[in-house]
């Protein structure tokens, strides 16, 4: 298998690990959502948590695209 | 990684035929034609990067020396951004560090609005985005960390390690935690750096995808012209989601900072 196909088929399998970013961002927002429909004055309070754990959790599935594009263009 | 250097043209022509979202990433001197000395082995060539570097700053301290200059007790609507600002970022440090918190107010402040003006000036149609380098972000990440092991080490002294070693656990746990503890702290500057990068990266990278899909799309005649509705109208909503990631990352950049700081600070938990 030349080097270009075989770099090209490795980028896109580090591509799914953003399918789990996906998920992790999605449970994080629901739960929140869920959270500050039952107790709408304390939804405020837990907003900077929120997008801490939102940045964090992207920045795992990000590591993913960070291989893919040291596989492509490394 | 030197895929992003001028010498390595030939790999950004790489992979991806015609669509080529890398190029935008190159480094390159920034006034053609002028020649910048080297001194004493330092190339002093005004990058692009370093270029809107100074802009940032530039535009950060008039930007604000404008917005306050009144000093009005009753603010003035500019003056109630520099304001807002202010008490955007006073408020992060007093909620997670407390009052001690406010002498790395400066810092924090700085911080913040560097990050959040260089995202957002990247978003100008043929802007660089200096965030988008990783010697950058890893730059402002260890000056983050370097100050926190400063903080931490002048403040509580060899006390600071104590941060490793919860309170309150059986014995033989400890020989598992101190590591995980050492190996996660270590990783903090990393991951500060590589979450700025790595976000700024693919948000330009989808922006560029999208255009250049408009530009292909446009290029078959009429039928492509209202085809390209489509991409245009992705291409707008990335740019809007691209506005809000500007002010997260920045944002977060920042919390994080704080958050590093406050174990420093108070490092048993």
């Amino acid at each position: 298998m030349e080097i270009e196909a075989a770099k090209q088929i490795g980028a896109g399998i580090a591509a799914i690990a953003l399918g789990g970013a996906g998920v992790g961002i999605g449970t994080i927002f629901g739960n929140y959502l869920a959270g500050a429909l039952r107790n709408p004055s304390a939804a405020q309070g837990q907003f900077t948590n929120l997008l801490i754990g939102f940045a964090l959790t992207e920045f795992t599935g990000l590591l993913g695209f960070v291989v893919a594009m040291i596989i492509l263009f490394g | 990684m030197t895929f992003l250097l001028e010498s390595e043209t030939a790999d950004a022509h790489g992979s991806g035929g015609g669509l080529d979202p890398m190029h935008q990433f190159l480094i390159s001197p920034a006034f053609e034609g002028f020649e910048f000395p080297t001194v004493f082995g330092i190339d002093l060539t005004i990058t692009n990067a370093a270029y809107y570097m100074i802009i940032t700053t530039l535009v950060i301290i008039l930007g604000l020396i404008l917005m306050t200059g009144r000093g009005a007790m009753v603010p003035t609507r500019s003056q109630s951004i520099a304001e807002l600002m202010y008490g955007f970022v006073a408020d992060m440090i007093r909620g997670i560090m407390g009052e001690e918190g406010m002498k790395f107010f400066p810092y924090i402040f700085a911080l913040f609005t560097f990050i959040l003006v260089a995202n957002l000036l990247g978003l100008l149609p043929g802007a660089y985005t200096f965030t988008s380098q990783i010697i950058v972000t890893f730059a402002l990440a260890m000056i983050s960390f370097t100050l926190v092991l400063i903080t931490g080490f002048a403040k509580n002294g060899l006390g600071f390690l104590q941060l490793f070693a919860p309170k309150g656990l059986p014995f033989m746990m400890y020989f598992l935690i101190i590591p995980i503890e050492v190996i996660s702290f270590i990783s903090r500057p990393f991951s500060l750096a590589i979450r700025l990068f790595a976000n700024m990266m693919a948000g330009h990278v989808l922006l560029k995808l999208f255009g250049g899909f408009v530009i292909m799309l446009s290029g078959l005649g009429l039928v492509g012209i209202v085809g390209a509705i489509m991409p245009l109208a992705v291409a707008t909503a990335v740019t809007a989601l691209e506005l809000m990631v500007a002010f997260l990352q920045a944002y977060v950049f920042a919390v994080l900072t704080c958050i590093y700081l406050n174990d420093a600070l108070h490092p048993s938990h």
